[in-house]
């Protein structure tokens, strides 16, 4: 019958996957509706290696019955009385395998079958191999990249038919590297070749390792004799190993535009309370923190109140970080720091000893441990560019509402009459005050602004870090940093410098690692600063320092 | 600097006004000398521990350690109080003093760590075979005791050029000396730098072949604070008077008006900043054989700004008051942390606050209002 099935294979590989499917059908019914009972006596009772060509046999008869049988056998379902009897157990009752037959009650002297590592493994690659003729799309993918890890001599039959009966590109395109990986290993030169080459469409590290085993020396000697592919081998290493380190740029960059749009997030605020306003404010990390308690309530609340609408409290969140931090941050201009306006030294140390008392209370009130924040059920998982490159969708949500805030700042800023009033009172104080521009409570309301986003980052940042009271200490140094480096008062300069920060630290870290990466960076804006005190993009214009 | 010394005739009245008398002036260090030299010695290894007059060793260590504290303050005091540079970065510098005394404490445990080995239990830790490059001659102690002066003392005297030179001031003087200490204190956490990673040193043995531990070297390590505290508090005096002094506070409330009367500002600030690093890197070295450790968290941006508030709370622009503020602020930081721990950051924060609006001038300050 393998013989027979063989040639039937070779005879559907260019057909379509109906075909294959209908032969599958044929072959079943011609096997009488199950798989054969020899074939399931070798399965649960035999040696290794009959098991091995039983599970061969059933994997290439692609009969779908089989499927369950496999995964109850690998789930313990099935077991035996030790004389030759092997039965399903199905609750209840139990079916005879090899007859049949329903038994009633399960035969008391049930033992499990011996299954080890290496059976385990081989019946859950057949597992996968029969799923691929799935008619279901995300089955055939989950199969094919479970083979991807494992396939070998046994599951190549059923990898290569619906290889040819595959129609989806991505599954087609996993399912001929495994059959390609596999081939490396068979005795035909020209499959091997065949295989080789097929290989350089890879991105994967594993298919590395693999090309690089071919071109392994011992003791001066190639391992692989053939230098024919051994060469073949080498053209294809070097496409492999360009298309990864392309894949590694692509993460790289994308891992530095993440992390540039989380500066920017905590750099935003202080753009407007520093770069415009020119207050120091040393507590602006805590706001951030506090937009992200603000989170981490609203999400207990939707938790115990609204189980169903759990996924939306991101949404509901967001306004009230804003809201929390911005009431916080006004209640501070109104009490402490208005009295310190153009006393910028005494300012910092006024806002540093806010922060510590913001700190301390939060510690009182939610403990100094770190609080779990969930990520809503749409935030998990990511976008696979390639093999070795993932973009998680947390992080691709942080990069859209980071240009979304700073959209909605921009507006606000520059297209509204309160923005118009905190530019007029940034310039002259004195004039706008003259023409009837309300200054104090534009300053409030300034500071509230900057505060809020300060709570929208800390809203965003709880999504992807830990939420503690010393959350806001970690971005402080950063924050500043961005800040002075893009030049005071200007949001263009905030956005180039944080973007441009997020990526240099990036590529950086890969290269020297994460601390020695972090100092570099700010080593080079101290050295910076010397050069170009008003930093990247300075105000043009004719200003005596006081 | 050829225009440096012309007399400049500004008005100094802060000066003027926190002028001691001279003579109360050596009365009030003579008492302070009776106390630091005779009375803590005798009612320390003296006095039996029974009797009520006894000073116990842990008040000496702690009064030891508020010592160092107060000749930073000081130290910040010149910078930011007379000058008006406040720096966000002095924990480095007493930090590095610090670590160069460790370096000697660590070589003088000989064989006797953990490990028994040579190097010190962390290089063990890492396999290291043998003492990098820059622990070289850190076996001995008049080494180390230059490293003390010449490593804050060079540092900031590089730094402080470059910023000067590029008339960075005010704040963004401030924030990039915190960043300054934030990048070292994150190179000091690296294993690989050196100097024992997180845990830094600790587990001395002994000092010039004298045991750490001993009560009679823990007194004199205690008097040798006490005499450089005062000895640095004569220098602060001799310089804030003097015409230098008069320039550093002419540069603190006019910076402008100096350059235009002929002054070059940069020698004079770089002078006080570098003076000032160094005096901070001297304590750090007193204090960590007292202390028993140094690691990088002393590096830390919150502990460098508390400096400036131990300052702000005694007085900036007195001499006496950043000692004062050290011992405040700092006796206040032991009561609360063993009786009230969860309130000490409410109360540190709030003296920020209250200090900044309602204080500017310090507890130094209330007294000399009372004397006007």
């Amino acid at each position: 019958m393998l013989l027979y099935l063989d040639t039937l294979i070779d005879r559907v590989a260019v057909a379509s996957r109906w075909l294959v499917l209908l032969a599958m059908l044929l072959v079943a019914t011609h096997a009488g509706g199950a798989v054969n009972p020899e074939t399931i006596r070798d399965l649960a009772l035999g040696e290794g290696d009959a098991r091995a060509s039983a599970i061969a046999a059933i994997v290439a008869s692609g009969d779908p019955s089989a499927l369950s049988l496999l995964q109850s056998m690998k789930d313990g379902d099935v077991k035996t009385t030790g004389d030759d009897r092997v039965y399903l157990i199905k609750g209840e009752e139990a079916v005879d395998l090899l007859t049949g037959k329903t038994v009633k009650p399960v035969p008391d002297n049930l033992d499990d079958l011996v299954i080890n590592n290496r059976l385990r493994r081989e019946l859950g690659m057949a597992i996968a191999a029969l799923r691929l003729s799935s008619t279901e799309r995300a089955a055939r993918l989950a199969a094919a990249r479970e083979l991807q890890g494992g396939a070998d001599e046994i599951t190549l039959p059923a990898i290569s038919a619906a290889l040819a009966a595959e129609t989806d590109a991505e599954i087609k395109n996993i399912l001929a590297l495994t059959q390609a990986s596999v081939q490396l290993s068979s005795n035909d030169k020209a499959t091997r070749l065949a295989a080789v080459r097929a290989l350089a469409q890879s991105d994967s590290g594993s298919v590395k390792t693999l090309l690089l085993a071919l071109l392994e020396r011992k003791g001066g000697e190639y391992v692989e004799r053939d230098a024919e592919l051994r060469a073949e081998a080498e053209r294809s290493l070097r496409a492999v190993e360009q298309r990864l380190s392309t894949g590694e740029m692509v993460g790289r960059v994308f891992s530095g535009i993440s992390l540039g749009t989380i500066l920017l997030l905590a750099a935003l605020g202080l753009a407007i309370t520093y770069g415009l306003m020119g207050v120091i404010n040393m507590a602006h990390g805590e706001l951030i923190m506090i937009g992200a308690y603000a989170t981490y309530v609203v999400q207990n609340i939707f938790r115990q109140h609204f189980p169903g609408a759990f996924d939306a409290y991101l949404l509901c969140a967001i306004p009230v970080a804003f809201a929390v931090s911005a009431v916080v941050g006004m209640v501070l201009e109104r009490t402490v720091i208005r009295f310190l306006y153009g006393r910028p030294l005494e300012t910092l140390l006024a806002t540093w000893g806010l922060s510590l008392i913001l700190i301390q209370s939060v510690r009182t009130i939610f403990g100094a441990q770190n609080v779990q924040v969930e990520n809503p059920s749409w935030m998990s998982g990511g976008v696979e560019i390639m093999t070795s490159v993932v973009l998680p969708w947390s992080r691709i949500a942080i990069i859209v509402f980071a240009g979304g805030v700073l959209a909605l700042m921009w507006v606000l800023l520059s297209r509204t009459r309160l923005g118009l009033f905190v530019r007029a009172v940034t310039q002259n104080r004195g004039m706008a005050s003259s023409l009837g521009v309300p200054t104090v409570r534009v300053d409030m309301l300034a500071f509230g602004l900057g505060s809020g986003i300060a709570g929208l980052a800390g809203c965003a940042l709880s999504q992807i870090g830990n939420v503690g009271p010393d959350l806001g200490q970690s971005y402080i140094v950063d924050s500043f940093m961005v800040v002075v480096l893009g030049g005071v008062g200007q949001l263009a300069g905030t956005v180039y410098a944080a973007l441009g920060l997020g990526v240099v630290n990036k590529f950086l870290e890969a290269w020297q690692g994460a601390v020695l990466a972090k100092i570099a960076v700010l080593v080079f804006i101290i050295i910076f600063i010397q050069k170009r005190p008003q930093g990247l993009f300075a105000l043009k214009g004719r200003t005596v320092e006081a | 600097m050829p225009a440096a010394f012309v007399p400049l005739n500004l008005a100094v009245g802060a000066a003027r006004l926190s002028r001691f008398p001279a003579h109360l002036l050596w009365i009030a260090i003579g008492v302070a000398a009776m106390v630091l030299f005779v009375v803590f010695p005798i009612c320390n290894l003296v006095v039996p521990a029974t009797s009520a007059l006894h000073i116990s060793d842990y008040t000496v260590t702690l009064l030891g350690k508020i010592m160092c504290y107060a000749i930073v303050a000081l130290a910040m005091d010149l910078i930011w109080g007379y000058t008006g540079i406040l720096s966000l970065g002095h924990g480095l510098f007493f930090a590095l003093g610090g670590y160069a005394m460790g370096m000697y404490l660590m070589r003088s445990i000989g064989r006797e760590g953990v490990y028994q080995s040579d190097l010190p239990d962390f290089m063990v830790f890492l396999d290291w075979k043998a003492y990098p490059w820059y622990w070289s001659f850190t076996q001995h102690f008049w080494y180390c005791a230059l490293l003390v002066v010449l490593v804050p003392g060079l540092l900031a005297f590089v730094f402080g050029y470059f910023a000067f030179r590029s008339r960075i001031k005010g704040v963004y003087f401030s924030i990039i000396t915190q960043a300054l200490t934030y990048a070292a204190m994150l190179f000091f956490f690296r294993n690989d730098t050196g100097f024992g990673g997180n845990n830094g040193f600790t587990d001395f043995k002994r000092i010039l072949g004298f045991s750490i531990t001993a009560p009679t070297t823990r007194m004199a390590l205690f008097a040798i604070t006490g005499a450089a505290l005062l000895g640095f508090l004569l220098l602060g005096r001799a310089i804030v008077h003097s015409k230098l002094g008069r320039v550093l506070t002419a540069i603190r409330d006019a910076e402008t008006r100096v350059m235009f009367s002929g002054y070059n500002p940069l020698y004079f600030k770089l002078f006080v900043w570098t003076l000032s690093a160094v005096i901070c890197g001297i304590a750090g070295a007193l204090y960590v054989p007292q202390v028993g450790i140094i690691n990088p968290s002393e590096m830390s941006p919150a502990n460098s700004i508390e400096i400036a508030i131990w300052t702000a709370v005694g007085g900036r622009g007195t001499l006496i008051g950043p000692v004062l503020g050290a011992a405040i602020v700092n006796l206040g930081k032991s009561w609360f942390t063993q009786a009230l721990p969860e309130y000490w950051l409410f109360v540190l924060g709030l003296l920020f606050i209250l200090v900044t609006l309602f204080l500017p001038r310090g507890v130094a300050g209330l007294w000399l209002k009372r004397r006007a």
